[in-house]
């Protein structure tokens, strides 16, 4: 039938019948997504999910920096903003950050980088994800039936004498601790047992390294923090106080148990977005990862260091000063691994190829932005400055720069990089590069100024600065900004989306880059590969040649420079 | 989900995996994963309780009498015989009768249930009657020894939140090999192979072995 024969058009509709079967058009009903098995829908799954989430979080956000346009509020009550701020902690911590890069991209990429055709536990997969939406579901009626102000970290004794709704949202928030459990617990099943044949554990991409690490940490973290707050709901719920002062208890072990998850928490979200950047920095420089196996062992050394360091929360809350001097070393020392891997991506762009597309702009955006924000973190960490800078806009800002300007950054990078492979279609790359540009800069004038008025004394959580009138150009200046940020975020929503159903189609591997996942079609089959890989090359292995021509079809070939 | 419609030449391998070999490494690197968590978990509840302990040690010495060791160690036996009946199913369903694996577990399920009413029934109801209960009633404290009311109440929430978890882990375990026992019985394919029980046991163990920490803890202090 030589009528069937089709014209290449780029702009088909998604359910073209001639397009090849991938993981998105084998199925269409509702049924057989929400029941599915494959890591990659799930991933898409749990994309929808923390976008949901992260609009909600971010309005909670707009609703703060609004209200600190002015010396002394703007509309909100003192206890609405406490609200307001907690939501917004809770939110994009527990239900953005932390599952971000491992519930999506990760989620998507695991099993294909290691050449596995789903991950070990499919079911239990899908199950984190019920999990987590069950979790945001309980957060949001807590947040609906009259809210929380005891912020994201709980401390007792305020959290278990409010009167707000916070056993509803810490329930939500332990259940949102296993669904992140059975990620991790899935990670490391599947990278320990059903990598390809050949494929050694030094011939992974970082990529999986840093999800290695990643889940350790949320293994041995996650379930500390569970039982922390199980108490808090036990003490609510039932009068078991074991860290009530009524009952001889110690409000300070509560934040001891805390922060032992809650500050390796922080290398949950960020160690992924590491791993993100590395292989954004390799494949966006042409160029073998320098030092692979020091980038590789500086994920393993963050996930151990991270959970000695957990007391430079607490310098002030009453532990000895030779505790603090243990910490405030620690906390020094797991800086190292961090700098190790931006020296290592400083040197992979040296005499780099360097393609600068959205990924790669986003890329060299995270090595500025996570170094302000990993540097003014040693500000903290030496005792001294931190009694001056504790429960200051310092902190805020430089838990900003790590978490917006490090795992936002390389999540939306991410996302950039692997969504012609997620979607087997491209995104218009100019607006891409707008974009991002527009985050770095709308995140810089944000942010840096809280740097200077926590500096000056702002203290964080205030609702009011009336007594620091001084103070307002800073926060004019940050709320400004957070307006060009959000621009920012929402024009990737929309052209992401667009190209989804308009975007040009592209084929396997549209950046010339190397990694199994860029083997295999694009969008992939449901079982990733066609034939499973078996001769598996070195990580990053550009010396063997790179395979440009679809790349020069999409962009335009180069220039010829001599 | 069914493993037979993924072109494996054997039925009881899940389409994800390449041969049987991988699957059970991976059920088996899975469940101490699991295991792992479960440790971190107890673990932050015996670290409060030790610092308190620590903190409050003659006052926690007298009132652990209101514990009777004898019901704790008859508690111990009982589980450490269940932890022996479970060994034997896992023999059993290695060398393939799923008949004995069946009647073992009955024996593992036996035990769970002597153990809850053991601990219900002749610990945790009988406090109640005398006050020890933070959730229940007044909490009171009639047995002197100079120990301040507020601390016998910070010892009773340890323990009845620690036993409580404990317990509770316990009925997960009786529901888990409810529901192993149901699939042998049924013939279930996915019980053909042992990995399943084997990783039921490897859980009741652990359960097991957090009460050989516990029972000496909470009723074996020394003076």
């Amino acid at each position: 039938m030589s009528a069937t024969v089709a014209k290449p058009d780029q702009t088909e509709g998604l359910y073209d019948p001639k397009e090849p079967l991938n993981y998105i058009n084998v199925q269409h009903t509702l049924k057989s997504w929400l029941l599915t098995g494959d890591h990659k829908r799930i991933a898409i799954l749990y994309l929808i999910g923390i976008t949901f989430f992260f609009f909600l979080g971010s309005i909670a956000a707009a609703m703060v920096r609004l209200e600190l346009t002015s010396p002394h509020g703007v509309m909100l009550e003192n206890d609405t903003y406490n609200k307001m701020f907690s939501a917004h902690g809770i939110i994009m911590i527990f239900l953005f950050l932390i599952p971000s890069i491992p519930a999506t991209l990760g989620n998507f990429l695991v099993p294909i980088m290691i050449g596995a055709r789903d991950l070990a536990f499919p079911r239990l997969n899908l199950m984190s994800w019920y999990l987590y939406m069950i979790a945001g579901a309980m957060i949001l009626c807590a947040f609906f039936m009259g809210g929380v102000e005891a912020g994201w970290t709980f401390y007792t004794p305020y959290s278990s004498l409010a009167k707000s709704q916070v056993t509803l949202t810490l329930v939500g928030v332990f259940i949102g601790g296993f669904s992140s459990i059975f990620t991790g617990l899935n990670f490391i099943v599947t990278i320990h047992k059903m990598r390809a044949p050949g494929m050694g554990w030094f011939k992974m991409p970082l990529f999986i390294w840093a999800h290695y690490a990643t889940s350790v940490i949320i293994m041995l973290g996650t379930p500390v923090v569970a039982i922390t707050l199980l108490l808090v709901v036990l003490e609510r719920a039932f009068n078991i106080g074991i860290f009530s002062p009524d009952n001889g208890g110690d409000p300070v072990l509560f934040q001891h148990m805390f922060w032992f998850y809650s500050h390796p928490a922080v290398y949950i979200m960020v160690l992924p977005g590491m791993g993100v950047v590395s292989e954004l920095i390799a494949n966006g420089s042409g160029k073998k990862i320098f030092g692979y196996d020091f980038v590789a062992y500086s994920s393993l050394a963050i996930a151990a260091i991270g959970f000695l360091v957990w007391g430079h929360h607490m310098f002030v809350a009453g532990q000895s000063m030779y505790q603090g001097v243990i910490f405030s070393l620690l906390s020094f020392v797991v800086a190292v691994p961090s700098a190790i891997k931006v020296f290592n991506w400083t040197a992979t762009i040296y005499k780099g190829q360097v393609k600068l597309n959205t990924p790669m702009v986003y890329a060299l955006g995270f090595m500025g932005l996570f170094v302000i924000g990993g540097l003014t973190g040693l500000y903290l960490s030496s005792m001294g400055t931190d009694v001056h800078l504790t429960a200051t806009y310092f902190v805020v800002a430089h838990f900003h720069y790590v978490m917006v300007g490090g795992t936002v950054t390389a999540f939306l990078g991410g996302l950039h990089f692997w969504w012609p492979k997620m979607f087997g279609r491209m995104y218009p790359d100019t607006l891409g590069i707008v974009s991002a540009i527009m985050v770095f800069f709308g995140f810089n004038f944000t942010f840096f100024p809280q740097f200077i008025v926590g500096w000056m004394g702002m203290p964080r959580r205030y609702h009011y600065y009336y007594f620091a009138p001084e103070f307002q150009p800073y926060h004019l200046a940050s709320s400004m900004g957070a307006s060009f940020l959000a621009i920012g975020f929402a024009l990737p929503a929309c052209y992401l989306t667009w190209s989804i159903f308009k975007g040009r189609k592209v084929g396997p591997n549209p950046w010339g880059a190397k990694g199994l996942e860029w083997t295999t079609q694009s969008p992939p089959i449901t079982t990733n590969f066609e034939t499973m890989p078996t001769d598996i090359p070195e990580a990053y292995d550009f010396d063997s040649g790179i395979d440009d021509s679809e790349y020069d079809e999409i962009f335009g070939k180069p220039k010829e420079s001599k | 989900m069914s493993a037979e419609a993924h072109g494996h030449a054997n039925h009881l391998v899940y389409h994800q995996y390449e041969d049987l070999e991988q699957q059970r490494e991976s059920y088996i690197v899975g469940m101490w994963s699991f295991l792992v968590t479960e440790i971190m978990m107890f673990g932050a509840l015996f670290l409060a309780y030790m610092i308190y302990r620590m903190q409050y040690q003659d006052h926690f010495y007298v009132i652990h009498k209101q514990l009777d060791w004898r019901v704790g160690g008859l508690n111990t036996v009982v589980l450490l015989f269940s932890s022996f009946a479970m060994a034997m199913a896992v023999y059993y369903h290695q060398v393939k009768q799923p008949k004995k694996v069946f009647n073992w577990l009955i024996l593992v399920q036996l035990c769970a249930a002597a153990f809850l009413v053991i601990k219900i029934g002749l610990e945790w109801i009988p406090k109640a009657g005398h006050h020890l209960t933070p959730f229940y009633g007044t909490f009171e404290w009639h047995y002197g020894g100079g120990v301040p009311p507020e601390i016998a109440k910070l010892f009773f929430s340890l323990y009845f939140a620690m036993t409580g978890l404990h317990g509770l882990h316990v009925v997960i375990g009786m529901i888990v090999i409810g529901a192993l026992q149901w699939m042998i019985h049924k013939k279930h394919p996915l019980v053909e192979d042992y990995i399943p029980t084997e990783m039921v046991g490897l859980y009741w163990h652990f359960v097991d072995i957090v009460w050989i920490f516990l029972y000496p803890l909470y009723y074996l202090m020394p003076q």
